[in-house]
């Protein structure tokens, strides 16, 4: 009897335990969650005039928010360019960021200390300031950039055309991203334990060697993790875009699908179609998210 | 020390009794003080507003009545009030009290969020502008705000660099444009001003000056009209001068743009008599440079104008004190005392039409010393604004005039492409909603 594994009564106090975050999760994410799926498939019915009291009703909607959010040419235009700003920003900005871990990580690298703290800055710039910053720096009028290059014989080039809005966005992540996918692929690297570095020096491998042979693949699973993540983050952008949006022309209110979802709720007050964009978009996240983790524990953790 | 394991149950324990306490306590003094607030003698009333240095005009009103206490609570702008007043007045928490835009009333009073405070203010018609009236009743026998400001359109030039560059200042828009070409040949790179994809408001008051109703209601159902012959005139017109590089085609209120406004860049403003306000921050440099006068017209010697934005102090459904509401936004608006104080502290250019005389007789605002008789133009103008109608969703309509006319503006194409949309997606969502409307051909 004293295993405490052989006691078969109910005890208390494991629910007691887990019982404040059931409730939390309850209250702060499945609540909600339901409360949004139930407002999408509601509309607001008018009629007549649709003045004064009584004139709007809210009524089941079944899935005609879903289909008509789907169908809107705005919406797909979104999904599509933030697919796009995906592949575009996730390679660059981890790319960067590993190169920069692997020069931190290798010996003999001078101002270690000050530069990881100097790549690792931005990260800590809220991400509205360093849209506004950018933005200063993208308008040809304002930016700083137009006389330097004007030294040159330059002429500025037009970074918020149609075909270069995209990168321009992107190159904010990458710089406000980078610092913080480095810390963690650098703190992977340090747990990376020496003695592997020193049998692959006696079998002579150069340092690039080590890099590629050894490095990368023993922090593998800090690369899926940041890769993940970072298309997850990637997908929910707004902010940046939201804050450029009144400095240009090419960035409309509903440019980026978090974008859609904010003018749907707050600009033309149909928060059934927001919920329902919302949901929309979760349930994608979800999957690719999903079917991305499953792609890489099978290639990556396998066998471990 | 180290606690024993029974030890830490138990302090979990009382930590979570604590806790369950504190919050079973915070429970019942929320709901205590929010029943107990009805029956304090001393009402208080919050206001949204983001007129500049409102709080100085209210404060006549506190101290005049120690009964009913005011207090501003300052908001970034329309735009910006709308979204979090809508979504407040969802939540069933909005304030007593809202400068609203004229455009926007529809769509509050749509959603049944504004009071009908026509048994305190329905006498009070007579000191208004018909028009102006009509838009804070939408035309019923209810109404649902006090009108706050006026806002005719006007032309601004800077009449140093008019001469600069040897232009006449423009009476009708054949002048205008013949302007904006010559001034383009002379320096390119200086603009007559620019059109904005960022405002829905200005392109739909330039359109109201040449004859377009974009909403009109007869009987129980809405006509939409947006891209009506007079529409595709305005549209057409700036669609060429942006094509011929006399008009710019960034969108205003950027730093880019302010910096155009400061050095010269920009040589005249399609605006508002609410102007002033905004070129102290925008124009800082050059108080005293420019100079306000009509907006040309499309028939030579007429006097159209339209209305850009505009606002009016309306009660909320949902505030308790609505009676007590009503005649604050009374005194806001009609009293002579304080629509004296908000021309000069805020800026606001009185919808009342004796506080309207008032200033015509007074001097002008500061940064238009240069023009003393300022308020008396902006009378003339306000007597030649165009009669409108809002429509249940300008929210829609402006939104999507953003998205459709950004593209236009950019590429420097068609501007009837980005009206045809506009109206197809107003006329889609009204009909989505069940509103019964139809297209006007």
């Amino acid at each position: 009897m004293k295993d405490p594994r052989d006691r078969t009564a109910p005890r208390a106090a494991p629910y007691a335990f887990v019982a404040p975050a059931v409730i939390l999760f309850t209250l702060l994410v499945l609540v909600p969650v339901g409360y949004t799926l139930y407002l999408s498939f509601q509309k607001s019915q008018v009629s007549g005039l649709g003045l004064g009291a009584g004139a709007r009703r809210q009524v089941f909607a079944g899935w005609s928010n879903y289909t008509s959010a789907l169908a809107d040419p705005a919406f797909d235009a979104s999904l599509l360019r933030v697919l796009l700003y995906s592949v575009v920003l996730v390679p660059v900005m981890l790319g960067l960021a590993l190169l920069f871990a692997l020069l931190l990580d290798a010996r003999r690298v001078g101002l270690q200390r000050f530069a990881r703290i100097s790549i690792f800055l931005p990260y800590s710039v809220p991400i509205v300031v360093a849209s506004l910053l950018w933005g200063f720096l993208y308008l040809p009028t304002v930016s700083p950039f137009t006389t330097i290059l004007g030294w040159f014989g330059l002429s500025m080039p037009d970074l918020f055309a149609t075909h270069t809005v995209l990168f321009s966005v992107a190159n904010i992540g990458v710089w406000g991203g980078t610092g913080f996918n480095m810390i963690v692929m650098y703190t992977a690297l340090r747990a990376v334990p020496s003695e592997l570095y020193e049998a692959a020096r006696i079998d002579g491998a150069s340092q690039l060697q080590v890099a590629l042979r050894v490095k990368i693949p023993m922090i593998a699973p800090a690369l899926v993790l940041t890769g993940v993540f970072s298309i997850i983050a990637t997908l929910q952008v707004f902010n940046e875009p939201i804050t450029l949006s009144p400095l240009t022309n090419t960035i409309s209110p509903v440019w980026m699908p978090l974008m859609k979802v904010y003018d749907e709720a707050f600009t033309n007050n149909n928060i059934y179609a927001a919920a329902a964009t919302s949901i929309a978009i979760a349930a994608g996240i979800f999957v690719l998210s999903y079917s991305l983790l499953r792609l890489s524990n099978r290639h990556i953790f396998e066998g471990r | 020390m180290k606690l024993s394991l029974g030890g830490r149950a138990a302090v979990m324990r009382s930590l979570i009794a604590a806790a369950l306490v504190a919050v079973l306590a915070a429970g019942c003094s929320s709901s205590g003080s929010t029943s107990s607030s009805t029956a304090s003698q001393k009402v208080k009333l919050s206001f949204w507003s983001w007129v500049p240095n409102l709080d100085k005009v209210v404060a006549i009103w506190n101290k005049a009545h120690p009964d009913i206490q005011v207090q501003v609570q300052v908001q970034a702008g329309g735009d910006a009030e709308l979204t979090k007043l809508l979504t407040a007045a969802k939540a069933g928490n909005p304030p007593d009290v809202a400068q609203v835009e004229y455009q926007v009333l529809p769509t509050l009073v749509s959603s049944n969020y504004l009071a009908d405070i026509s048994k305190y203010a329905g006498s009070l018609k007579g000191g208004f502008p018909a028009g102006i009236w009509n838009q804070v009743t939408l035309g019923t026998s209810a109404v649902y705000g006090i009108p706050e400001d006026a806002a005719p359109m006007a032309f601004f030039y800077r009449a140093d660099l008019f001469t600069k560059y040897h232009l006449t200042v423009p009476t009708t828009w054949a002048q205008f444009a013949a302007d904006a070409k010559k001034l383009h040949a002379e320096a390119p790179g200086v603009y007559l001003g620019t059109f904005s994809s960022a405002d829905p408001g200005e392109f739909a008051g330039l359109t109201q000056q040449a004859g377009a109703q974009w909403w009109s209601a007869s009987g129980s159902s809405w006509k939409v009209s947006i891209n009506s012959a007079a529409s595709q005139k305005v549209a057409s017109f700036w669609q060429s001068l942006v094509a011929s590089g006399g008009v710019n085609n960034q969108p205003q209120w950027t730093a880019a743009w302010n910096k155009g406004m400061n050095d010269g860049h920009y040589i005249a403003w399609v605006s508002d008599v609410w102007a002033p306000g905004d070129l102290v921050s925008e124009s800082a440099s050059n108080a005293g440079k420019w100079t306000m006068t009509a907006l040309p017209q499309w028939t030579a010697g007429a006097s159209a104008s339209g209305n850009w934005g505009g606002s009016s102090t309306a009660v909320m459904a949902a505030s308790k004190h609505q009676q007590a509401a009503a005649e604050f936004a009374t005194w806001l608006n009609t009293s002579p005392a304080a629509t004296a104080a908000l021309a000069a502290q805020g800026g606001i250019y009185p919808a009342d039409i004796a506080a309207q005389a008032t200033l015509a007789a007074g001097k002008p605002p500061a940064y238009f010393s240069n023009q003393p008789s300022f308020y008396s133009i902006a009378k003339q103008l306000a007597a030649g604004t165009s009669q409108v109608t809002w429509g249940p969703d300008v929210n829609v309509a402006y939104s999507e005039f953003t998205t459709a006319f950004g593209t236009a503006t950019t590429s420097k194409g068609s501007f009837l492409t980005p009206l045809d949309q506009l109206q197809s997606t107003v006329l889609n969502d009204m009909k989505k909603s069940g509103f019964t409307v139809q297209a006007a051909g």
